[in-house]
C-alpha cells in the first residue's frame, strides 16, 4: 500500500499520454499536457512525505519536532503557479494556429495550406 | 497510510483518467476544475498546505478560465472563417 | 498512419515505458519513509537560523531564492509571449462596450451576479494582501497571494462590462505592475549585492520570530513576487479579451 503513490503518479503520466497521443483537438491536448504535469506533483508530494509528521508550518507546534519535507514542497508550490501561464501561452498557440489554419484538428493540419 | 489517503488517491487516478477520457473541450474545463479541486484535497490530506493554497486558486479558477476564454475566441475565429468562405 | 496504428504503437510503447517506471519505483523506499537528509535539516534550522516559522516560504525565497527568482521569470516570458501572440488594439477602448455574439443574445449580468461581484472584490482583495503579506508566518506567500489578487478585477468583469474592468485594470498599468514585481526581486539581490554580502543573502535585520517584519527581506520578495503574479496574470486575461470585444453601435 506505501508504493500507492507512485503507481497513481505513474498512472497518472500513461493516461495524460495516451491522451495526447489520440486527441482531436488542440485544447484537448494542452490540457493532457496539464494532466501530465500534475503527476510529477504527486510523485514529488509521495517523496517528500513522512508517516505521521504534521505539516512544516512552525507556528503553533514547537520548532524542531519531525515535520514533512519542506524543500519538495517548494518546489511543487512555484510549479503550479507557472503551468497555468505556459498552459496560457499553450492555448494562445492554439488559437494562433486555428487562426491560420480553420481547423482545431492536428490530424487535419498538415493537410490545410495557404 | 491511512484509509483517507489511499481512498483520495483512487480519487485522483479516476479524475485524471476522466479529464482525458472527455473529448468536449468545453466541458472538459468543468472537469478540470472538479480535478484541481481533488488534487487540492490530496495535497491537504498530504500535510502540505501552501500546495493546496496554490492549487486550489490556480487549478480550480485560473485554469478553467483560460480554456474557457480560449474556446471563446476560437468560436469567433471559426464564425469569421466561415463567413469569409 | 492511421489512428488504429498510432493507437497500437503507443499502447506497446506505454507497455515499455510502465515496465521501466516498475523498475524504477521498486528501487525506491516506500512513500513516506524516504529519508532527505536536507529537508529534516532545514525544519530543525529554520526557526533558530532564520526566525521564520513557514518552511517552505523560508525554503522558496530564503534557502533557495535563487530558484526563484528563474521560476518567476519563466512566468514574466510566457505571459510576455501570451502578449505578443494575441493581437492588440492600437487605441485603447473608450467608452462602453459589450461582448458582441452574431447569433446569440447575450443576457446583462443579473442582479444577483452583480451584488455578489460587488461584495466578494473587497473581501477578495483583502484576503489576497492578507496572504502575500504573512507568507512567512502561515501558509502562503507571493505566489498564491498574487493569484488571489488577480481575481478582483474578474469578478469585475463578470459583474460588468469589458469597458468597467479595462478602467478597473488599464493596461499600462497592470503591465508597469508586472515589471516593477519583477525587477525588485533583482534590486533586492542587488542591493544585497551592493551591501557587501553575496546576491539575495538575507542582510536585513531579521525581527522576531511571529511578526510581520521577520525574515529579513523575505517581505519584500512576497509583496514584488505577489504583485508581479497578479499582474501576470491580469495581462494574460487581458490579453484573451481583447479581441472578444466589439464596438457598441452608438
Amino acid at each position: 500500500m506505501n508504493f500507492l503513490p507512485y503507481l497513481v503518479s505513474a498512472w497518472l503520466f500513461l493516461i495524460g499520454l495516451y491522451g495526447v497521443v489520440t486527441s482531436r483537438n488542440l485544447v484537448h491536448l494542452c490540457i493532457c499536457v496539464g494532466v501530465i504535469q500534475s503527476s510529477s506533483y504527486v510523485l514529488l508530494l509521495a517523496i517528500g512525505y513522512r508517516i505521521g509528521c504534521p505539516a512544516p508550518i512552525f507556528i503553533d507546534i514547537k520548532p524542531g519536532t519531525p515535520a514533512v519535507d519542506p524543500v519538495v514542497q517548494a518546489l511543487i508550490l512555484t510549479d503550479i503557479v507557472v503551468e497555468v501561464t505556459v498552459m496560457a501561452l499553450l492555448l494562445a498557440l492554439a488559437v494562433q494556429i486555428h487562426k491560420r489554419n480553420g481547423t482545431l484538428d492536428p490530424n487535419l493540419l498538415h493537410a490545410m495550406k495557404g | 497510510m491511512t484509509p483517507l489517503q489511499i481512498f483520495i488517491l483512487l480519487f485522483v487516478a479516476a479524475g485524471g483518467t476522466g479529464v482525458v477520457l472527455t473529448r468536449d473541450p468545453a466541458s472538459q474545463a468543468i472537469v478540470v476544475s472538479f480535478y484541481g479541486f481533488l488534487l487540492s484535497i490530496l495535497f491537504f490530506v498530504f500535510q502540505a498546505p501552501d500546495v493546496a493554497l496554490s492549487q486550489i486558486v490556480v487549478g480550480a479558477v485560473a485554469l478553467p478560465l483560460m480554456i474557457l476564454l480560449a474556446l471563446a475566441r476560437v468560436k469567433k475565429q471559426q464564425r469569421e472563417h466561415d463567413k469569409s468562405r | 498512419m492511421t489512428r488504429a496504428a498510432r493507437k497500437i504503437l503507443f499502447l506497446i510503447s506505454a507497455l515499455l515505458l510502465a515496465c521501466v517506471f516498475w523498475l524504477g519505483y521498486s528501487q525506491m523506499q516506500p512513500a513516506g519513509f524516504v529519508s532527505g537528509e536536507y529537508g529534516d535539516r532545514v525544519n530543525q534550522l529554520v526557526v533558530p537560523q532564520r526566525h521564520i516559522t513557514d518552511a517552505v516560504t523560508a525554503v522558496n525565497f530564503d534557502i533557495r531564492g535563487f530558484d526563484t527568482l528563474g521560476e518567476e521569470f519563466i512566468l514574466f516570458t510566457s505571459v510576455m509571449g501570451v502578449v505578443l501572440l494575441m493581437r492588440w488594439r492600437k487605441e485603447p477602448l473608450r467608452g462602453d462596450h459589450e461582448d458582441k455574439a452574431e447569433d446569440r443574445r447575450v443576457p446583462p449580468p443579473s442582479d444577483a451576479v452583480r451584488v455578489t461581484s460587488v461584495l466578494l472584490v473587497p473581501a477578495t482583495v483583502l484576503f489576497g494582501v492578507y496572504m502575500v503579506t504573512h507568507g512567512q508566518l502561515t501558509p502562503g506567500g507571493g505566489f498564491q497571494g498574487g493569484v488571489i489578487l488577480a481575481t478582483a478585477p474578474l469578478l469585475l468583469y463578470l459583474a460588468g462590462t469589458f469597458g468597467q474592468f479595462h478602467q478597473v485594470a488599464p493596461l499600462r498599468m497592470v503591465a508597469f505592475a508586472e515589471a516593477v514585481g519583477a525587477a525588485t526581486y533583482i534590486f533586492i539581490g542587488g542591493a544585497c549585492l551592493a551591501l557587501g554580502g553575496t546576491f539575495l543573502q538575507n542582510l536585513l535585520p531579521l525581527g522576531q520570530v511571529g511578526s510581520l517584519t521577520s525574515g529579513g527581506i523575505v517581505p519584500l520578495i512576497d509583496l514584488g513576487v505577489g504583485l508581479e503574479v497578479s499582474g501576470g496574470i491580469v495581462l494574460a486575461l487581458l490579453a484573451f479579451l481583447e479581441e472578444l470585444v466589439e464596438e457598441k453601435e452608438e
